[in-house]
């Protein structure tokens, strides 16, 4: 059988993806919104549909940042709702694991998995900076070193919880009188570096035993994390090149862990412009390009990289003569800018010098991230060449409209799809681990 | 004008045996579908609203550990995404969630429930729960609590404290709701800003406890404010509710009590200062509708007579009428039924009480409104932010 693809849709929510200027875009909030999106990733036979999460409002130079769309639900809420009215989909949230405890978690991601019948998957997230703690009671307590060590125990303890209850614990006998069998239910106890619990979980163990595990970082104790205890990775790189050498290193580092390749399916988020032909396409990508980089939201960028004020640049002139600054930057809340600010803005600098940019052309070169542009029969061709040279098992699709950015494709890319034989013509399971064809967790022995 | 009336959905019911009663589905008590049917079955009604018990340990008849037995209904799903499930699968009907204050974070609590409002267009409420049971504090391992002595006064300091960390907790809920104005989206293509950055707002919330900054990540929900509701039985709690809720649930044991406590809440909003719109007051009613004995059928298959904090009423939907309409004539506003058996006695009120209040001219005979806050009569508050300008 030929490689098959997986496909989710990113509900393209707080960031410069989504074009709200444009007439068709609609409302990042109302449930109709989600609702639309969703039917429509179910309609094209999607693994998945995907929430990200963001605790704290981003701002720029201390202020909240006002160009961008702004304003979502709590993940774990929407999808409930969204479980009512799917069937099949598997219900993706971003939680993140250093603002919450697990106790508390595990049972809303149980409860999630009961309530969908077998879908639900978690992204671990675990933003480490005290700017977004400053929103919870517990405040930014954790050093940066910490995420991850918090994060791997975190998820190591909500198995412990979700395997406390066996599957057939509940008996609901009401002739002999016994809701649950003897021993259906043991006790936890977790003594660990960040948790130090006991008692009794209270939740049954949901259909999936395990809901899906998705993660989303990309530094080396990222992907160690990903390789020791993820069944997806979505990932940034979206380019071929950079893909398959991400997807070589992530695999490799599976067997470490006594994992199979395929145990672990890399979904690179990816966005797609469709035309009538080829160079309809190409226009309407780089229109689209220029509406998510606006002058204004130019110069955002430009100061997210340089770290300092860059508000005297005109954006349709060439980078100043100035360097950026080295510590903690003016943007917050927002994790494309970290990293070597240094390397980032040099690097910058030879691109615009090169081909000669202005500062918007240079942002838009450097961020935009449109992967598949052509008509429906060469973007199918491109999704089938990109998996096929071991770039990916799949996509995470991020449209650029809210609600309606995913009909076209769904209506005219997943039909040349299927008939290629790459994609599933229907669903042939009910839970989202059938669809990603993993396997049932083995339960932890304690 | 027309009795409010509520139910309290709880797995098979609120008799520890109910789930062990004819037609009780106890195999479905973890399936989407199992609670629609209630729901659906409540609107069909024409109800306020419903409730959801939750809490974050494995239900017991004991107050400080769970007690190992296997002869009742163990386990819940968590009532925020509960109640969120049921949203679009009903139009009128409002959902109200109980989440614990004690060991979660209220921006996450806060941003949970405004999610449910705008999944529920405007039909979400709240029922902020304190606890303290040591059992559930080692699920989360940050704090140790005393064992609780309900006689002893290091109990009542405990609850004292927890119940002073509760209204902060609260007020930090209600301060992230109102922390986006309504109007805070501007989408104004002029300028390319989509919101208006002067319309949304820190809390800046400090306290004994915690401190939270804001502003909230979701836009100002429907309602405004989601309906707050809380349970009590008692002082403590009633300055909790006269703080913190719009709706007070109380548990009278007859007509004159129910005066009795009516004076004493009031009393308690006085003491707290409340400004606003005064408590509506519930009273809690657990109902056994239809034949006489049919608790004590119960009370056998369990081994134990069943004690509940809320006044116990068997016998027929006519009667139950009576007692409604006498009680209400104290002051209380309205009623939230625990139904004892909910295939049973929920059909019960909604196809037999009902009926027979609106053949006594004090139940509507249709939803008026969508939103739960416009059931009671209560404003869409603007959000405390906004200045006049
Ligand atoms: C495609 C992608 C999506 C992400 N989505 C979120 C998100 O929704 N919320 C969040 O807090 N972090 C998100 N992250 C951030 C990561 O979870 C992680 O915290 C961050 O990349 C830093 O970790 P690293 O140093 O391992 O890369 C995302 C990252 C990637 C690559």
């Amino acid at each position: 059988m030929t490689e098959q693809i997986h496909l989710a849709a990113h509900f393209p929510g707080v960031n410069n993806t989504t074009v709200w200027s444009d007439p068709r875009s609609g409302s990042q909030i109302d449930f109709g919104s989600f609702r639309h999106l969703a039917e429509t990733a179910e309609r094209g036979r999607f693994d998945f549909f995907f929430l990200a999460e963001g605790l704290r409002l981003r701002e720029m130079k201390g202020r909240i940042h006002d160009l961008d769309v702004m304003g979502r639900p709590e993940s774990l809420t929407v999808l409930a709702a969204l479980s009512a009215v799917t069937t099949r989909l598997g219900l993706a949230a971003t939680v993140n694991s250093t603002f919450n405890e697990p106790y508390e978690v595990a049972r809303r991601l149980a409860t999630l998995d009961h309530l969908s019948g077998g879908r639900a998957a978690w992204n671990v997230v675990t933003s480490w900076d005290a700017f977004t703690g400053e929103n919870f009671r517990r405040g930014g307590y954790l050093a940066e070193a910490d995420r991850y060590t918090r994060a791997k125990e975190f998820l190591q303890t909500a198995r412990e919880l979700w395997d406390t209850w066996a599957d057939d614990a509940v008996t609901a006998d009401p002739v002999r009188g016994e809701f649950l069998r003897e021993g259906g239910v043991t006790p936890f106890r977790h003594t660990g570096r960040h948790f130090d619990i006991q008692g009794l979980f209270n939740v049954p163990r949901g259909p999936q035993g395990h809901p899906v595990i998705i993660q989303a970082g990309d530094s080396d104790e990222g992907r160690e994390f990903a390789a020791s205890s993820a069944d997806v990775i979505f990932s940034r790189h979206g380019r071929p090149e950079e893909a398959r050498t991400f997807y070589r290193d992530v695999k490799r580092r599976l067997a470490a862990y006594g994992r199979r390749p395929a145990d672990l399916k890399i979904m690179p988020a990816v966005t797609y412009v469709l035309g009538d032909t080829e160079a309809e396409a190409a226009e309407c990508a780089a229109e689209i390009r220029r509406a998510q980089v606006s002058p204004a939201n130019a110069i955002v960028f430009l100061e997210g990289v340089w770290g300092r004020d860059m508000s005297f640049c005109d954006p349709d002139g060439p980078l100043p003569d100035v360097e950026p600054e080295l510590g903690e930057g003016v943007s917050r809340g927002r994790a494309q800018f970290r990293g070597d600010r240094a390397a980032t803005a040099a690097k910058w600098r030879a691109v615009a010098q090169e081909k000669n940019l202005t500062i918007r052309e240079l942002v838009i070169e450097m961020s935009a991230r449109q992967t598949f542009v052509g008509t429906a029969a060469s973007v199918a061709e491109q999704m089938t060449s990109f998996v096929r040279t071991g770039a990916a098992d799949g996509f995470v699709l991020v449209p650029h409209l809210t609600p309606g950015g995913l009909d076209e494709l769904v209506d005219q890319v997943v039909p040349l799809l299927q008939e290629k034989g790459v994609y599933r013509a229907d669903y042939t399971g009910t839970t989202l681990r059938d669809h990603l064809g993993l396997r049932s967790p083995v339960k932890e022995t304690s | 004008m027309t009795l409010h009336l509520a139910v309290a959905l709880d797995g098979a019911g609120w008799h520890p045996a109910a789930w062990r009663a004819d037609g009780a589905r106890p195999d479905l008590l973890f399936t989407a579908g199992y609670w629609a049917d209630l729901v659906v079955e409540a609107e069909r009604g024409l109800l306020d609203w419903v409730t959801f018990e939750d809490s974050l340990a494995v239900q017991s008849t004991r107050h400080d550990s769970p007690d190992g037995r296997r002869d009742q209904v163990r386990g819940r799903l968590d009532a925020v995404l509960l109640a969120s499930a049921l949203a679009p699968l009903t139009t009128r009907i409002g959902l109200v969630p109980t989440t614990g204050v004690t060991h979660t974070e209220p921006f996450h609590v806060s941003i949970g429930i405004a999610s449910l409002d705008h999944a529920a267009r405007g039909r979400a409420g709240w029922r902020p729960r304190v606890s303290a049971r040591p059992h559930e504090a080692a699920h989360f391992g940050r704090r140790t609590f005393p064992p609780i002595d309900p006689a002893g006064p290091t109990a009542r300091r405990h609850i004292e404290r927890l119940l002073r960390e509760g209204v902060d907790f609260v007020e930090v809920v209600r301060r992230l709701w109102d922390s986006w104005e309504d109007d805070a989206e501007i989408r104004d293509t002029a300028t390319g800003r989509f919101v208006d950055r002067d319309k949304l707002h820190p809390i800046d919330f400090r306290g004994e406890w915690f401190s939270v900054r804001g502003p909230s990540i979701t836009p100002r929900s429907p309602q405004g404010r989601p309906l707050v509701t809380s349970l009590a039985h008692s002082a403590l709690p009633y300055d909790f509710a006269a703080r913190t809720s719009d709706v007070v649930y109380v548990t009278p044991r007859d007509a004159d009590d129910a005066a009795a406590v009516v004076t004493e809440v009031r009393a308690a909003e006085t003491a707290a200062g409340r400004t606003g719109p005064p408590l509506k007051i519930f009273a809690d009613l657990e109902v056994y509708l239809g034949p006489p004995g049919r608790r004590a059928r119960l009370d056998d298959l369990d081994g134990a007579t069943h004690v509940s904090d809320a006044h116990v009423f068997e016998g027929t939907p006519e009667q139950l009428a009576d007692l409604l309409l006498m009680w209400r004539a104290s002051g209380v506003e309205g009623f939230r039924l625990r139904p004892g058996v909910l295939p049973h006695d929920l059909p019960a009120v909604t196809r037999g009480l009902v009926p027979e209040l609106q053949a006594r001219g004090v139940f509507r005979r249709a939803y008026e409104t969508t939103g739960l806050r416009g059931r009671l009569g209560l404003p869409r508050p603007p959000s405390r932010y906004v200045t006049a300008s």
